[in-house]
């Protein structure tokens, strides 16, 4: 049933249960909010009603409401621009500040925050109150999220994200009047935690209270060590998302500008994880195919997402056997530049500094895992960065990106497939591995290769592909809820998918921790996307055993896939951790 | 304020209540209540057993007990000590109440004594306002507690039943 109300003298009509803000937004009215966030394609609503910067007045109502909380009813007449709406909305923020450091100008959130947008946009000129201020420790306990208490202003964004959608459960408010706060249980520092370091509450935090370890001045410190022969790689995700830290619109493929860039940045080679993502593609299949053939246990899992590992291996320790051996790409390429580049090069692995550019967080905390290196002092990946933190050095750097020519990857760990670059979102490696699949066990040519139900944002996605006589059961999720729910059924014994692609990231890693943020708008994500499949598109060669290089590299130096020295250099082992 | 028994004893007792509840998420409160009568007060490790047995993130457990005032995550003293500070019992003296009481037992509100004895804390209305201003020790309402003297009294009382 439809409720007519009026709005700022505008009538309308919208469905019964729909909340003022919401009713205002129908007719171009934007009341501001703050803690406020509801993102539907991750089934992501934070409409707890503690910020109030939303409140609005209500004609026969002696208090303001909140308009994210309040639902429309017949008849009522709102007034979101009124003097007393405006003012206390103004008070509102006023009074976070008075609580909020005021240090925006050295933030990492500096112009990215909202709460520094709001304070502009409603006009807070002085803070009319003064009063105590908190003093929480700052936790820097892990290599990959920074939590700063004394920024958060309690409106439990990453809580929600938290718990609800990545079931992980790290955050909960603690305490009670001024001194709650979001702490982690027992206020243990992040790193003692079953946090997955996913990123996601980075991606959803308002203020500069969840920021990632920034490991910029690193990398500055090694391009500026003659003694130092540097590489980068960069994630598929990266290419279609880096533009908008340039004013580029979501989605723009800016691959060329970006290999511009960082060759301007000092950097003696740059690779593309691409191509260890076509490597991987060789391995897992293979591992697939042996399972298979030996009665191993299925399904087989993705590993590429090392906050998904972290998540199973808090978890759900009793499965520690069914996720892929597979090391995840970029740690591949590591591995290989500091073995085989470093033995093409003739150069000491120790003098080569591996960073790796990622749209992701966990990333960084993934290169500090010991198993990941040759040694207690090779490590695969050396420093981590996240596309963030990338547009920022070009910033720093004075580099124009909008104008730089485009440039290629150099040779040979830069070749890649138009199956690779999909693996930056949901359900790409496993159409990936799909691809190659098809042809290696029928030795036939796949025509159509796009899996076009392993794409878009639906939670859980499901192909059954027929390949030489066997039905294979192929699904792919996205978001750690999600995956919880499928191994719940794996454990139970409901599952009978020969193969699962798992991502932590709600539409996988265009959607990942470290890429630039989104502010609410997920329409940001399906560009990312269709960047990324254009970019599949345009590429000559679209499965992962048809590259060159890869082909070369087993040939010259690796041998058979999945063979000793896939397995010495390319797949890793799993830890089982404390459900804390 | 805790019962007798060995560290074991007291997470099977714990674990036999849980074990009886037919709806465990949702009785989160009882169980914290139940968990702090067993041991006095309720640790890092009872919280996150807890957690476990429950299947909920050991955080929500946290904030849940860090939000009541009746939850303790500090061991109490064998009597715990408490003075309201309800809007009657403020008006007749609480706070002269509270500070005689730290003066006496020579600790501060949210402490306890060295020899284990007393916790002393604040608590609001009790509904025992015609008596103001009160004390309650182990539960028990003590009246009309304006002289020093009738303090110390009822604090020897505790006392000497060790």
């Amino acid at each position: 049933m439809d409720i007519q109300l009026t709005i700022n003298d505008i009538a309308l009509k919208v469905p019964e249960g729909t909340t003022i803000l919401e009713a205002a937004r129908t007719v171009n009215i934007d009341i501001p909010t703050l803690c406020y966030l509801k993102l539907n394609e991750m089934h992501y609503n934070n409409n707890i009603a503690s910020c109030r910067v939303c409140v609005v007045e209500i004609e026969g109502r002696r208090n303001l409401a909140s308009s994210c909380s309040t639902p429309v009813s017949s008849g009522m007449v709102v007034r979101t621009d009124s003097l007393r709406a405006i003012q206390a909305r103004r008070a509102m923020v006023e009074l976070l500040l008075s609580d909020h450091p005021k240090s925006c100008l050295t933030c990492a959130k500096n112009q990215d925050c909202d709460l520094q947008s709001l304070a502009s946009e409603l006009g807070v000129r002085h803070i009319s109150y003064e009063g105590d201020e908190s003093e929480f420790e700052i936790d820097t306990s892990s290599s990959s999220i920074v939590r700063d208490p004394n920024k958060c202003i309690r409106c439990r964004r990453c809580e929600t994200m938290c718990n609800e959608v990545q079931t992980v459960g790290v955050y909960s408010a603690v305490g009670r009047g001024f001194e709650t706060v979001v702490k982690t249980a027992f206020d243990l520092p992040l790193s003692k935690t079953a946090c997955t370091f996913c990123g996601q509450c980075i991606a959803v935090c308002p203020t500069g209270a969840l920021t990632e370890l920034d490991q910029v001045d690193k990398v500055w410190k090694a391009l500026n060590d003659p003694n130092q022969f540097v590489v980068v790689q960069t994630a598929p995700a990266v290419r279609v998302a880096l533009g908008e830290g340039f004013g580029l619109d979501p989605g723009t493929i800016v691959t060329g500008k970006m290999v511009a860039a960082l060759r301007r940045l000092g950097f003696d080679r740059v690779f593309d994880t691409d191509f260890a993502a076509d490597l991987t593609i060789m391995e897992e299949a293979t591992e697939l195919v042996h399972r298979i053939q030996h009665g191993g246990r299925l399904p087989l899992l993705t590993s590429c997402c090392p906050a998904w590992v972290k998540f199973f291996e808090h978890q759900f320790p009793d499965l520690l056997d069914i996720p892929s051996t597979c090391k995840s790409p970029h740690e591949m390429l590591g591995v290989l530049i500091k073995s085989y580049y470093a033995r093409t090069l003739g150069i000491d692995p120790k003098t080569i500094t591996v960073v790796s550019v990622m749209p992701c967080v966990a990333k960084k905390y993934e290169a500090a895992r010991p198993e990941l290196s040759q040694g207690a002092e090779t490590a695969d990946v050396d420093i981590v960065i996240t596309t963030r933190e990338l547009a920022r050095m070009i910033r720093e750097a004075s580099i124009h990106f909008d104008h730089l020519k485009d440039q290629e990857f150099d040779h040979p760990l830069g070749e890649s497939t138009g199956a690779s670059v999909i693996f930056g979102t949901t359900g790409g490696v496993l159409e990936a591995a799909l691809r190659t699949a098809y042809e290696v066990l029928t030795g036939e040519t796949l025509e159509k290769v796009e899996f076009e139900v392993l794409r878009g944002m639906n939670g859980l996605k499901e192909a059954v592909v027929p390949i030489a006589g066997r039905d294979y059961r192929a699904a792919v999720v996205h978001g750690l809820g999600n995956a919880r729910t499928i191994l719940e059924k794996i454990q139970a014994g409901e599952s009978d998918y020969d193969v699962i692609e798992i991502m932590a990231c709600p539409g996988g890693c265009i959607g990942g921790g470290g890429q630039p943020y989104h502010h609410g708008n997920l329409e940001i994500l399906s560009s990312r996307a269709e960047g990324l499949y254009r970019e599949d598109r345009s590429k000559p060669l679209r499965k992962s055993h048809e590259n060159p290089a890869i082909i070369g590299l087993y040939k010259d130096y690796l041998g058979e896939p999945y063979g000793e020295l896939a397995h010495k250099l390319l797949h890793t082992s799993y830890v089982a951790r404390k459900k804390i | 304020m805790c019962e007798a028994g060995t560290p074991n004893q007291f997470a099977q007792k714990l674990d036999n209540f849980i074990d009886g509840l037919t709806h465990k998420k949702e009785n989160l409160i009882a169980v914290l209540h139940h968990a702090q009568e067993i041991y006095g007060y309720l640790p890092d490790n009872v919280q996150w057993h807890i957690a476990q047995k429950l299947d909920i993130p050991s955080a929500t457990v946290y904030g849940v007990v860090s939000f009541y005032s009746f939850f303790t995550m500090i061991p109490r003293g064998e009597h715990v000590v408490n003075v309201c500070t309800g809007t009657a019992c403020f008006v007749r003296g609480a706070e002269k109440l509270k500070e005689e009481l730290e003066s006496q037992l020579k600790i501060k509100a949210g402490e306890t004594t060295p020899d284990n004895l007393f916790t002393l804390e604040t608590l609001r209305c009790v509904g025992a306002c015609g008596l103001a201003p009160v004390m309650i020790v182990d539960g028990k309402v003590h009246g009309r507690m304006q002289k020093p003297q009738d303090i110390n009294e009822v604090l020897a009382k505790y006392r000497s039943e060790g």
